[in-house]
């Protein structure tokens, strides 16, 4: 049986990084879909960018910002003692950041599509802001934003220049299913990298399948 | 048309019938009027006050928010919830503890507007399942559940067919009887100005032209020459 155990771990790491991005991807999705202000465009692109930029270079800005001597890593280290570069967590960093910009896409159609009067009848029938979005809001959202969430948590869990520059490819604490995949092909392990790659593309082809359906069902 | 087109709306009137009729072209700010009175839109000045009670006066900054207006307001459309059963919508107003459902006599009370509306049987229906006709009764049930102190009606019978817009307004007149509910209603057509309008606003322009009420109209008047104040406007939009 081939060593599995960069499976487990990319899917420790692409769930806790879904859940991160699903977090910021649909409060920003929200603020950009239901508000105009200076610098809205420019806020939509910078978030966007990852899913444009190579992950080599989107790793190195995370290197920048989070690296040990980086804005934030520095005052992490310094005053928490707290180092994510070459970690599993560091791991879950670069794959929030790439995953980040399918959730916050497919929230911001989600919520555009929904029909601002239906948020003024909630008002009118007695709601405050926060009902009317858990109320009208999301549910009606609901399907953008599980259908971005499936592509977020497929995206995280294929990545692989990102999450190399910042977590490196250490045995049994960071090296993820695509960067096992990678070395087992340098070595020849043709056995291990098929396995890899075919549990890999089923996980994948499932999510795009539900994806599409959830796309294509009618909202009644 | 630039995108930096401004509307501005200046509007000043009072009425002191249960049936109120505004009556202008598309782009007189009838809409605006109404969206100001439940607050959705928020005026620069001015006061708007609901059987004497101010829900806005920004020379002594009172601005109630929507939620807090106890206003009826039927949309053109409807805007019934499509996520929500007939059931859930007519409880909507009622159910706001998120984890809890509703009292037994928040059961009856929907229980008894459904009957009163004779939608009973489209409990469990989806509002993309429903005509138009049993769209605006759903609607109507849904803003006056809450017994609102004024009812505002926006275009009501734009969305439907001739025939039932005839069969729809004496079902409104009735409804209005029933709940003791002063309306407000917004319209183009001169039809509905002959039904509703006790007191008659005409809008043009974002501001209002006239107000006139039935009952000082000539007692010779006959339905006619009431209708006849608005027809001119109405052959205007033809144009």
């Amino acid at each position: 049986m081939p060593d599995l155990s960069p499976l487990w771990l990319t899917l420790r790491i692409a769930c806790i990084a879904t859940l991160i991005a699903f977090g910021f991807g649909v409060a920003f999705a929200w603020i950009t879909a239901r508000f105009s202000f200076w610098g809205r465009d420019l806020l939509d692109a910078i978030l966007t960018l990852p899913l444009v930029m190579p992950p080599t270079v989107l790793g190195y800005y995370l290197i920048v910002v989070w690296g040990r001597n980086g804005w934030l890593g520095g005052w992490l280290h310094e005053h928490l003692g707290i180092t994510l570069m070459f970690t599993w967590q560091g791991a879950v960093l670069a794959a929030t950041v790439v995953a980040f910009p399918l959730l916050f896409k497919s929230a911001r159609a989600a919520f555009e599509g929904v029909d601002a009067e239906y948020e003024k009848a909630a008002r009118i029938l007695g709601d405050t802001e926060m009902q009317v979005f858990f109320r009208i809001t999301l549910p009606l959202a609901v399907r953008g934003l599980v259908a971005g969430t499936m592509l977020a948590f497929a995206r995280a869990m294929g990545d692989f220049g990102a999450t190399l520059m910042v977590a490196g490819n250490i045995e049994g604490r960071t090296k993820t299913a695509a960067m096992a995949v990678f070395d087992a092909v340098q070595v020849g392990d043709y056995r291990l990298a098929n396995t890899l790659v075919v549990i890999m593309s089923v996980v994948c082809v499932t999510i795009l399948v539900m994806t599409n359906k959830l796309a294509a069902r009618r909202v009644r | 048309m630039s995108g930096a087109r401004k509307f501005g709306l200046e509007a000043t009137f009072a009425s002191h019938d249960d049936l109120t009729v505004i009556f202008g072209a598309s782009v007189s700010g009838k809409s605006l009027t109404i969206q100001a009175i439940a607050g959705l839109v928020e005026p620069d000045n001015g006061r708007i006050s609901v059987g004497g009670d101010p829900l806005f006066d920004e020379s002594q900054g009172i601005n109630l928010p929507t939620r807090a207006r106890n206003i009826g307001y039927l949309f053109q459309d409807y805007a019934l919830f499509p996520h929500l059963s007939v059931r859930e919508n007519i409880a909507y107003p009622l159910k706001k503890r998120w984890f809890f459902g509703l009292s037994p006599e928040q059961h009856q009370e929907v229980a008894e507007i459904m009957a009163a509306f004779e939608i009973t049987h489209l409990a469990e229906s989806y509002p993309s399942e429903l005509s138009g006709g049993q769209r605006q009764r759903v609607a109507l049930a849904r803003a006056l559940i809450k017994k609102p102190s004024i009812l505002l009606l926006d275009e009501p019978f734009s969305a439907l067919d001739s025939m039932l817009r005839h069969r729809m307004r004496m079902e409104l007149l009735e409804i209005r009887q029933r709940f003791a509910v002063p309306l407000v209603v917004i319209t183009h057509d001169p039809a509905d100005v002959e039904v509703f309008a006790d007191t008659l606003v005409v809008f043009e322009n974002g501001g209002v032209k006239e107000v006139s009420r039935r009952k000082h109209q000539p007692e010779t008047a006959d339905a006619n020459i009431w209708r006849q104040k608005v027809c001119w406007q109405a052959k205007c939009e033809e144009e």
